[in-house]
């Protein structure tokens, strides 16, 4: 079973049997809101249309060390997307942090990592706001 | 200098024990080795040939006596009481042991110090100009820029997982002393139309084995633009420069395989979108940082003991001729200081060599002190009074090398001595280059020569920028030595062209000696450097000196 992590750590994975459209079957047309799931590669510029149509989207980390999905998330974030979004496949707890700071609202693991780094693990990465620099730097401005 | 503020301390220190806790997490299973070697990167520690190597950061090349001592204290405890001043303005501890390198942190910590990205794929630390506030040929000190850049760079949430590593470099004169061509990207202050100072950005340089000239993206950019332009480029390349391969993963690949001009429009589609989010932010921040540059309280000092000494005195006067630069005050110089003794490891400086540097800036220059990427020790405000204080102290401690920019003023890659990826060895030549021009008498009739060697192609020692660049590689179990000639890192920055077939390590040396023989033989006259001799000649004459023996070319 997958663990979804957010801030007050773990909880069971909600959308566990939810169907996720590709970014391809999204722009075929849809006719009642739809999961989405993008891999780090899509190119999210037309998917402002969509945005009333998305309940929520999970980006795929196919490897924790291909940030692409951080960018990915930010940029989404940019062009308007408030839904719920969330980080699935190889993610570190030390990432967690990172994570939300591009605009993920929650991490999504599978029963392995979630054995190897207990919840505890996640939680210490919870104060991710106390410590950003990018936001001290707006702070100061 | 920079001042650290609460939130400064308070961020190296999490940082710290964050790094403390990943450590643990890795020796109770928590993090798999896979896991645990980008985050330990990512805190400066790199695992060499033959122990681990943590690699410091000096922010922009600057630092404080406190910081100095500091750094000695470091090298006494946990290494072998030396430590190892690199190519971008770090210093690396070579011996550490993995369980001691928190407390190595904290200890950084306790003087406003960290190893925070200065390895990994994430923005590296930035470097810049290490005359910045002396130099009389400044627009603006670099390090307002330079320190805005750390600040906005550390654990920047979105740019942690890159390709592959990236390198920023400030210049804030025209005469390029940060080497900002080479670098993936450089920026520089330039003045625009109405007087207000703004930057020019080059995108897309480096060495490594395919080494490029940083290209112009933006010539003019409004200094309040700089953050978000910054975003656009690294978000671009983040998503679009190339995971398949190592070696084609550097932000200069993608710039050479999309194309300036399409790269530059996704730049600016990026940034236009971004700056709606991210305003331009940094003007004021920027008069606050500022603040914490400003330079010191210069007195005017009687200089006459310097005169006098200068004429009684050959040795300190030939060190004054060849290690000072012109201040912007003219009763100040600014000191460089050589790690680049005759025989000796290009960098290295012992733990009592630092206190010497660092009681020196505090009695002498108010309490100032640089790394520069040519490896060497400044002291950016001395008033010319001291000088002679200053030179009878670096002599007693082997630090009175005059030979910048000279042919012994060597930079030089680790190597085979100590790095997991070396073809050759680096060290050991420079040192052979050295002892042999020494014996001849030769460096000061050469003039201004720069010499620049790297173990392997990845280029660490700057070989291809160096007027002379040895590159060592492995012919079949054998050292192979090729050199390049007519690299220039400067604003007028060139690669360095290979003349022909390599040199095995015995033919090297003579190889050299052969080459600038020739060049002694035709130049124009005493004032015509090595550069504009092969600049105005090409490189035939300087061939037929490496190769006298066409037989040889053929095999
Ligand atoms: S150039 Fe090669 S040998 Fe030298 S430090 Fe870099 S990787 Fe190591």
């Amino acid at each position: 079973m997958n663990r979804i992590v957010r801030d007050d750590g773990f909880h069971p994975d909600d959308l566990e049997h939810g169907e996720f459209l590709t970014l391809e079957r999204l722009e075929a047309g849809v006719e009642a809101p739809v999961l989405l799931q993008l891999e780090p590669d899509a190119d999210p510029s037309d998917l402002p249309r969509h945005f009333a149509w998305i309940s929520g989207i999970r980006i795929h980390f196919p490897n924790f060390t291909d940030g692409r999905g951080f960018s990915l998330a930010a940029r989404l974030r940019q062009l308007g997307y408030g839904g719920r979004l969330g980080a699935f496949g190889h993610l570190i707890a030390d990432q967690y942090s990172q994570a939300r700071r591009s605009g993920f609202d929650e991490v999504v693991i599978n029963e392995l990592m979630a054995a190897r780094q207990p919840e505890s693990q996640w939680l210490a990465k919870s104060g991710w706001r106390q410590r950003s620099y990018q936001a001290h730097i707006l702070r100061s401005a | 200098m920079y001042r650290y503020s609460e939130f400064d301390d308070a961020f190296v220190r999490a940082r710290v024990a964050e790094f403390r806790d990943q450590v643990n997490r890795r020796i109770n299973g928590s993090l798999t080795e896979e896991e645990f070697k980008p985050l330990r990167l990512k805190n400066g520690l790199y695992l060499q040939l033959h122990a681990y190597m943590l690699r410091v950061a000096i922010p922009y090349g600057t630092l404080d006596s406190r910081q100095m001592h500091q750094l000695a204290h470091i090298a006494e405890v946990w290494d072998k009481g030396y430590g190892h001043f690199t190519t971008r303005q770090n210093i690396q501890f070579n011996w550490p042991k993995l369980a001691d390198v928190p407390d190595m942190l904290e200890a950084l910590a306790d003087v406003s110090m960290h190893a925070i990205q200065t390895s990994g794929n994430c923005i590296r630390n930035v470097t810049a100009d290490h005359f910045a506030g002396a130099a009389d040929d400044e627009i603006e000190d670099p390090r307002p820029t330079a320190e805005l850049l750390r600040q906005w760079s550390t654990d920047h949430p979105e740019f942690q997982y890159l390709p592959r590593k990236f390198k920023i470099a400030v210049s804030g004169s025209p005469n390029d002393r940060a080497v900002t061509r080479a670098h993936d990207i450089g920026i520089r202050a330039v003045r625009g139309k109405g007087d207000e100072t703004g930057y020019e950005i080059l995108v897309g340089g480096g060495l490594g084995r395919t080494p490029m000239i940083g290209k112009v993206i933006r010539s003019f950019l409004p200094k309040d633009d700089l953050l978000p332009y910054m975003e656009a480029i690294l978000r671009v390349y983040n998503l679009s420069g190339r995971r398949d391969n190592k070696y084609k993963a550097r932000i200069k690949i993608l710039v050479h395989e999309t194309g300036l001009d399409e790269l530059k429009d996704q730049i600016e589609t990026e940034f236009t979108a971004r700056r709606r989010v991210f305003p331009g932010v940094n003007q004021r921040l920027l008069e606050s940082l500022n603040a914490h540059f400003a330079p010191p309280e210069f007195v005017d000092a009687e200089s006459s003991e310097y005169e006098l000494r200068r004429t009684r005195d050959p040795l300190f006067r030939t060190w004054c001729d060849t290690n000072l630069n012109r201040h912007r005050d003219p009763n100040l110089a600014i000191v460089t200081i050589s790690l680049k003794p005759v025989a000796g490891t290009p960098g290295d400086a012992t733990a009592d060599q630092m206190r010497t540097i660092a009681d020196l800036a505090k009695s002498f220059a108010h309490d100032e002190i640089r790394v520069s990427h040519e490896q060497n020790i400044i002291l950016p405000h001395v008033p010319k009074a001291f000088l002679p204080r200053i030179h009878d102290r670096l002599k007693r401690s082997g630090l009175a090398t005059a030979n910048i920019g000279l042919i012994s003023d060597i930079i030089a890659c680790p190597g085979m001595d100590y790095c997991a990826l070396a073809t050759a060895r680096s060290i050991p030549i420079a040192q052979e280059i050295s002892q042999r021009f020494d014996e001849l008498r030769l460096e000061r009739k050469i003039g201004p020569l720069k010499i620049k060697i790297s173990g392997c192609i990845n280029a660490c020692g700057h070989h291809h920028v160096g007027h002379i660049g040895i590159l060592g590689l492995d012919r079949a179990g054998v050292e192979n030595y090729q050199i390049t000639l007519g690299g220039d890192a400067t604003e007028t920055a060139a690669i360095g062209k290979r003349p022909g077939p390599g040199f095995s390590a015995e033919e090297l040396i003579p190889a050299l000696e052969r080459l600038l023989d020739a060049y002694l033989t035709i130049r124009l006259s005493g004032n015509e450097t090595f550069l504009q001799c092969y600049r105005r000649l090409g490189d035939q004459p300087f061939k037929t000196a490496l190769y006298p023996d066409s037989a040889r070319k053929a095999a």
